[in-house]
């Protein structure tokens, strides 16, 4: 596997990734009912990724494929029940949250339940300050004013609180509060899709130019291609908690290998409005996480399903320039 | 942070002409003032909490001075007896009433002030634990909170005050536990609906210590929850008080309660009703108005409001 991802990276291969997943999954106990037994729940399952530094991942996929628990894998919340995460070739589990907190923050999908209502502008951007107890109140605060001026926040706006701030500004604070701390990886669980579209591309920009000025590695998890289209570097493609097919941006949207990839590319709506709906190719909806078809998890709804799909589960291989786990492929 | 970066472009230019911003201290004084209610209940517990303090220097007599050749005086205002040495009358033992009036205040104050206060404190820390962790830590919060509205309260008062006293820390210790349910059934409620946040998920990435997040990020958005349910818990302690003291055992004569005042005042209730009358006024306003400031506080407060 590892060897596999070996040949993704770049020609200075020596470097360390900045982030890896190596064989990750997490899988929840759930109970149905008092008396009913465990059962076990693969969130995520098997996943392996990399990503360099000063690069961005795409990890995309519909609602309940495990886009949300890797991420919070990722920042060290929760822990994964196999395989391990790297951070700069470090396991995350041999370092305490705080010292995860100093490498990887988050910029979450909603601003407005992102912040605590109760607090001012600076209190929320200087809280990793005070928890991390770094600097004196008065550097915090210019330290505030620095990265506000940074993240395009008008000055004025430092005593208000959040409910008197715009969607796109709230998101601002956020990501203020997320770059404080100085991180190298951040990660966005859908930074966008709460915002309007106009705001949505000043968020977008914002992240790519912070990106260029801090060299920042983003792990971006989205539901919109188009605006995985725009930033990503790599992108990684989750159904039903496992990795499906991960390569090069460029090479997964100019030609989607994958099915379910095809099915997800065509479902994005065009503006030409006479163009109607996108038809979209699959059947059914998502199947239940807690008792996952045989086989590919993905042949119930695959257009392209044959008698080996439903038998057998097929390994990620590498085909030309990704990763694919598909036995059209195979 | 690199030396390269350009100041980005700001949403509007309104920055450079350093605009005064009132600052949030500032802008809940200015709410304090346009709320009614805030102003006329907090005037009224301000002038109550300044005769408590102050009535050994108001207070024409001393509240346990009797005098049997003075008892039961009328009012001023009755033409026939009153006098303005005595305004509001004397009591069956020749005390002043205004006087005992005064020093009950003090009772009622201090016991509707700290048994609110501890009965917030423990039943919030018990409802924000439950609310937050959940699982088994939450079940056994309801568990307690379940025993406790299963109590019959004032029962369960009245067999206590008979086992510690009616001295008034043991007065202001049972009635905290009396109240402490309500806290903790809304803190709980309000905090699984906090926990689920992403600012709370933040605080938790930061590596922020439970206790922090629960103190610095949670107690604050139920603050509100709390100061308004004090007020009206406060109010009911002051009336619970009372009744205890009636009933003869909260606190013991001839300490001037209001409670005890009523008590007292009883057996003259249909000659010289003044006698319960003033006791029971004073208890009323107070209460309401205690009321009105709690209403008052939770509107100021109020995140929705601060445009």
């Amino acid at each position: 596997m590892n060897q596999l991802m070996g040949q993704f990276s770049h020609p200075d291969s020596d470097a360390v990734p900045a982030l890896e997943c190596r064989n990750v999954g997490r899988t929840f106990m759930i109970k149905k009912g008092i008396f009913a037994e465990k059962q076990p729940l693969k969130a995520v399952q098997d996943v392996s990724l990399q990503v360099n530094r000063g690069e961005v991942l795409a990890i995309v996929g519909e609602s309940g494929c495990g886009k949300t628990t890797l991420a919070k894998m990722l920042l060290g919340l929760l822990e994964p029940t196999t395989g391990e995460i790297l951070l700069d070739g470090e396991p995350i589990n041999s370092v305490s949250i705080k010292d995860i907190a100093r490498k990887v923050q988050p910029v979450f999908q909603d601003p407005y339940s992102s912040l605590n209502p109760r607090k001012t502008i600076e209190q929320i951007i200087s809280l990793p300050l005070k928890v991390h107890e770094i600097g004196s109140q008065a550097s915090r605060r210019a330290r505030v004013e620095e990265y506000m001026r940074l993240v395009g926040l008008p000055k004025r706006l430092i005593h208000s609180y959040p409910n008197q701030l715009s969607g796109g500004q709230r998101q601002r604070v956020a990501i203020a509060r997320a770059l404080i701390m100085e991180p190298k990886i951040i990660v966005c669980d859908e930074p966008t899709s709460a915002l309007d579209v106009s705001v949505q591309a000043h968020i977008l920009n914002l992240l790519q130019d912070l990106r260029e000025e801090l060299n920042l590695t983003y792990a971006f998890i989205s539901h919109d291609l188009a605006v995985v289209e725009h930033l990503a570097d790599w992108v990684a493609v989750m159904y039903l908690g496992r990795l499906i097919e991960f390569g090069k941006a460029v090479n997964i949207f100019n030609d989607p290998k994958h099915p379910y990839t095809r099915a997800l590319l065509d479902s994005v709506l065009t503006p030409d409005a006479s163009l109607g709906l996108p038809e979209i190719t699959l059947g059914r909806g998502l199947p239940n996480p807690l008792t996952p078809p045989s086989g590919c998890y993905f042949h119930p709804r695959c257009p392209e399903a044959s008698d080996q799909c439903s038998a057998e589960q097929p390994a990620l291989i590498k085909n030309e320039n990704r990763l694919i786990e598909c036995h059209l492929y195979g | 942070m690199p030396d390269a970066i350009q100041s980005r472009d700001i949403e509007d230019q309104v920055d450079e002409f350093e605009v005064a911003v009132p600052s949030p201290p500032e802008l809940m004084k200015r709410r304090a003032k346009s709320h009614r209610g805030f102003i006329i209940g907090g005037s009224v517990v301000i002038f109550f909490l300044l005769v408590a303090v102050f009535a050994p220097v108001l207070a024409p007599f001393d509240p346990y001075d009797q005098d049997l050749t003075r008892r039961l005086i009328p009012p001023v205002w009755d033409a026939a007896k009153g006098t303005w040495e005595h305004p509001f009358g004397t009591d069956a033992l020749g005390r002043d009433y205004l006087t005992r009036l005064m020093y009950g205040a003090q009772i009622s104050l201090m016991i509707g002030f700290f048994a609110a206060a501890v009965s917030a404190i423990v039943g919030s820390c018990i409802g924000m634990i439950g609310g937050y962790f959940g699982g088994r830590i939450d079940n056994f919060v309801m568990y307690l909170i379940n025993v406790k509205l299963a109590l019959p309260g004032l029962l369960v008062a009245l067999s206590l005050v008979s086992v510690f006293g009616g001295s008034i820390l043991a007065l202001i210790l049972i009635l905290s536990f009396l109240f402490w349910d309500r806290y903790a059934v809304v803190t709980r409620s309000v905090t699984q609906q906090i926990r689920v946040n992403d600012y709370i998920t933040a605080a938790q990435a930061l590596g922020t210590s439970r206790t922090r997040i629960i103190i610095s990020e949670v107690l604050p958005n139920v603050m509100n929850q709390i100061i308004v349910i004090a007020s009206l818990e406060m109010a009911v302690a002051i009336i619970v008080e009372a009744a205890l003291s009636f009933l003869g055992l909260g606190v013991q004569p001839p300490t001037p309660s209001w409670g005890l005042l009523l008590s007292e005042g009883r057996s003259y209730m249909f000659f010289m009703p003044y006698l319960i009358n003033f006791p029971g006024l004073a208890i009323f306003f107070l209460v309401i108005s205690i009321n009105m400031m709690g209403d008052g506080i939770r509107d100021i407060t109020a995140p929705e409001g601060r445009n």
